[in-house]
C-alpha cells in the first residue's frame, strides 16, 4: 500500500492549509471495464501566488509525477492546468491532482515550479511558446517547438488577435520565398543543362578525375 | 600539451543517420566525452492540435491515428476516453476488451521495432533483421483484426468500429504461441550477448530519483526502478479486470541500475506480459455489442451538447500518453485539445543520461528512451540543414511545386 490519503482527505488537507484560496474543488471518479475500478482525480482551482506552495504541499504528501501543464484560452484569462499524480506504483491506488491556475491575459505571469520538479521546464517552455504566458524564474526561456523566425507575439493556442492570423495559413503559395535564407543546395537548371552539354563535348574538366 | 583541453561544440541533426527522426542536438564535447547536452525538438511539427480544433471529435479520432505511425491506437484511445468522460458515454464492456487486445499487440510490435533499432544502433544488424522479421507477425495480426498494418482506425467514440469474434481467436492464439516460442531466443540473443552487455551495461544511467524528478514515463522510468504504469495505477479499458504486474528490471537480474541494458530488459519482458494480457482478454471477453451508437450523425449530435473538461491517459508502448480535451456544448470541435505524447516526458532525461558518455555511445543512448519525434512535435514547421537553416512551410510548399513542375516536363 502506498496511498496514505483518500481523495477527500487530500482535498481537505489543501483546504485546511490554504483556506479560501482553494476554490472549485471537484472529486471525480471515472471507471471502465467490468470491475469498474475507478480512476480517481481531484481538481482544484488555485491562485498563482500559492502555486509553488501548493506543489510543495503535494511533495510533502508524496513526490508527484508531473504529467503535463495543459493550457486553454478562456476569454480574458488563460487557464493553466497542472496535471500531477501521487501514489502511483501500487495496485489501482493512484490519485491525479489537477491544479487549475487562472491568469489574466493583461498580466500573463506565473511562477515556475521547476525548482521543485526539474522536469517541468520542458512543458513550461512549451506554454511560453504556445499560449504566451510568461513563466517567472524559468531556468531556460528559449523557444522549444516554434522555430527562431516565428513571429513575436503570435501564439498558436490563442483564440484572440494574438492567435495564428489567417494570413499565415491561407494561400501559402502566395507568401513567396523568404529573402533572408541561404539558397537551397539545388543547382540552377540551366547551368545543369550547360554542364552536361559540356562534359559530352569536352574530354575532361580541370579536375581530370576518372571515376 | 597542457592537461586541460578546450571543449568544442558538436552538432548532430536535425537530420542524421544515427537519428530515426528529426531533432537537433548540440553536444559540448571535451575530447571524446560529452560535457553538456542541449536539444531542440520541433522539427516535425504538423499542426495537428490546431487542425483538430477545427474538426469534429470523430474526425479528430482519425487525425489521432496519424499522430504517430507506431502508437497507432494509443492516441485515438486516449482522445476517445477523454471525450467519453466529458459526454458520459456508456461504452459496452466488450469494446473495452477489443481495445485492450489491439493496444497490447501494438506494444509487442513497438517493443520489437525498438529492439531492432537498438541492435542496429549497436552495429548488430543480423539481430536487427531478426527482430524486424519476427515483428511482422504482430503487424499481420493487427492487419487481420483491423484491416490495416498502421493507422488502424478501430477506435470510435463509444466503442470500437470492429469486433474481434471467437472465430478470430485461433489466428491470434497462433501469433501468441509464435512469440512465446521465440521469447527464450530473444532473451538469449539480447541479454546474454557479450557485445550488447559491454555496450549497454552502465551506459546512460538514470537513477530512480532523477527519473522521478525529470517526470519520465513508461519503460524509461520503469528501467530505473520507478514503478509506474497507467494500466495498473489508473486502469482504463479492460486493464482493471486483468491480472498482471508492473515490469521492473529485477525480473531478469538482481539489481536495478537504470542503464540502457535495463531498458532492454524491461521492454523484452513486457512482451510475455502482453501475451498474457491478450490471452486473459480472449478468455474473459463478455458478449454484446462493441459500439454504444452506430449512427455517425447520432454520435455527433450527442457530442455537440457535451460540455466539460477531462484528462485521459493511456499507457502507450513508450509510456504515458495524455490527452486534455475541453468542450463547451456550443460547437462540434473541442474548445481545446492538448496532446502529451510519451516522448514529451522522456526527452528531459537525455540531458541527464548523455552527460559524461562518449560520442560513439550517443546513438544507443538517444535511442534507449525510444524517442518518437512525430508524437511530440505537432505544430507547423519542418526544419532541415544547419541550426539556423530552417525550411518554413511555404518554402517546402514551393519546393514541392517546383518538383512537380520538373516531373511534368
Amino acid at each position: 500500500m502506498r496511498a496514505t490519503l483518500t481523495q477527500r482527505e487530500l482535498a481537505d488537507r489543501f483546504v485546511s492549509r490554504f483556506g479560501d484560496e482553494i476554490s472549485d474543488v471537484r472529486i471525480i471518479e471515472w471507471s471502465e471495464g467490468i470491475k469498474k475500478i475507478p480512476q480517481r482525480s481531484v481538481w482544484m482551482t488555485i491562485p498563482r501566488d500559492i502555486l509553488v506552495d501548493a506543489v510543495n504541499e503535494l511533495i510533502t504528501i508524496d513526490y508527484p509525477h508531473l504529467g503535463v501543464v495543459a493550457a486553454a484560452d478562456n476569454g480574458d484569462i488563460i487557464d493553466l492546468l497542472y496535471h500531477l499524480q501521487v501514489f502511483f506504483g501500487g495496485v489501482h491506488e493512484e490519485i491525479e491532482v489537477i491544479f487549475t491556475v487562472k491568469i489574466p491575459k493583461s498580466d500573463p505571469h506565473v511562477p515556475t515550479i521547476s525548482a521543485l520538479i526539474p522536469g517541468a521546464v520542458y512543458t513550461e517552455r512549451e506554454k511560453q511558446d504556445m499560449i504566451g504566458v510568461i513563466v517567472d524564474g524559468i531556468p531556460d526561456s528559449r523557444r522549444i517547438f516554434l522555430p527562431d523566425d516565428f513571429p513575436e507575439d503570435v501564439y498558436p493556442w490563442r483564440k484572440d488577435e494574438k492567435g495564428i492570423p489567417a494570413s499565415m495559413v491561407r494561400d501559402l503559395w502566395k507568401v513567396g520565398r523568404p529573402t533572408d535564407r541561404p539558397a537551397p543546395p539545388v543547382s540552377d537548371k540551366k547551368a545543369d543543362e550547360d554542364s552536361t552539354g559540356d562534359t559530352t563535348k569536352a574530354p575532361k574538366n580541370e579536375q581530370g578525375g576518372e571515376l | 600539451m597542457s592537461g586541460k583541453k578546450a571543449s568544442y561544440d558538436l552538432p548532430i541533426g536535425p537530420i542524421h543517420p544515427a537519428l530515426k527522426e528529426p531533432i537537433n542536438f548540440t553536444f559540448k564535447m571535451n575530447g571524446e566525452v560529452v560535457e553538456e547536452v542541449d536539444f531542440a525538438p520541433g522539427r516535425a511539427h504538423r499542426g495537428i492540435e490546431w487542425m483538430g480544433m477545427r474538426r469534429n471529435p470523430v474526425q479528430i479520432l482519425h487525425l489521432c491515428d496519424r499522430i504517430c505511425g507506431i502508437c497507432g491506437v494509443s492516441h485515438a484511445l486516449a482522445f476517445g476516453q477523454a471525450v467519453e468522460q466529458i459526454a458520459k458515454v456508456e461504452v459496452p464492456d466488450r469494446a473495452y476488451y477489443v481495445r485492450t487486445i489491439i493496444a497490447e499487440f501494438e506494444r509487442i510490435q513497438s517493443h520489437l521495432l525498438w529492439a531492432g533499432v537498438a541492435a542496429h544502433e549497436l552495429g548488430f544488424d543480423t539481430l536487427f533483421y531478426l527482430a524486424w522479421q519476427v515483428r511482422e507477425e504482430s503487424v499481420d495480426v493487427i492487419e487481420y483484426i483491423t484491416g490495416n498494418r498502421i493507422n488502424y482506425g478501430i477506435i470510435q467514440i463509444g466503442g470500437t468500429r470492429r469486433d474481434i469474434t471467437a472465430d478470430m481467436f485461433p489466428r491470434i492464439e497462433q501469433a501468441l504461441r509464435y512469440y512465446e516460442s521465440l521469447f527464450d531466443k530473444m532473451v538469449r540473443l539480447f541479454l546474454t550477448d557479450k557485445t550488447i552487455a559491454m555496450r549497454c551495461k552502465n551506459t546512460g544511467i538514470l537513477t530512480k530519483r532523477r527519473a522521478l524528478e525529470l517526470a519520465t514515463v513508461g519503460p524509461t522510468s520503469r528501467a530505473s526502478g520507478l514503478a509506474m504504469d497507467v494500466r495498473k495505477d489508473s486502469p482504463y479499458a479492460a486493464y482493471g479486470d486483468l491480472d498482471f504486474d508492473i515490469v521492473l528490471p529485477d525480473v531478469y537480474g538482481n539489481e536495478t541500475v537504470g542503464d540502457v541494458y535495463d531498458r532492454i530488459v524491461v521492454r523484452l519482458y513486457e512482451i510475455p506480459q502482453s501475451i498474457s494480457i491478450i490471452r486473459q482478454c480472449m478468455q474473459n471477453m463478455p458478449d454484446g455489442p462493441v459500439l454504444a451508437e452506430e449512427k455517425y450523425a447520432k454520435i455527433l449530435s450527442g457530442l455537440k451538447k457535451a460540455a466539460g473538461e477531462a484528462f485521459a491517459r493511456v499507457e502507450a508502448p513508450r509510456g504515458e500518453d495524455m490527452h486534455y480535451v475541453r468542450m463547451n456544448g456550443k460547437q462540434e470541435p473541442p474548445e481545446m485539445w492538448k496532446v502529451k505524447a510519451s516522448t514529451y516526458s522522456n526527452q528531459m532525461a537525455w540531458v541527464e543520461i548523455l552527460k559524461g558518455e562518449q560520442i560513439a555511445d550517443i546513438p544507443i543512448i538517444v535511442a534507449s528512451i525510444d524517442p518518437c519525434m512525430s508524437c511530440t512535435d505537432r505544430v507547423a514547421v519542418v526544419g532541415s540543414g544547419g541550426e539556423h537553416d530552417i525550411l518554413t512551410k511555404e518554402h517546402l510548399h514551393r519546393l514541392s511545386v517546383e518538383k512537380t513542375r520538373r516531373m511534368q516536363q
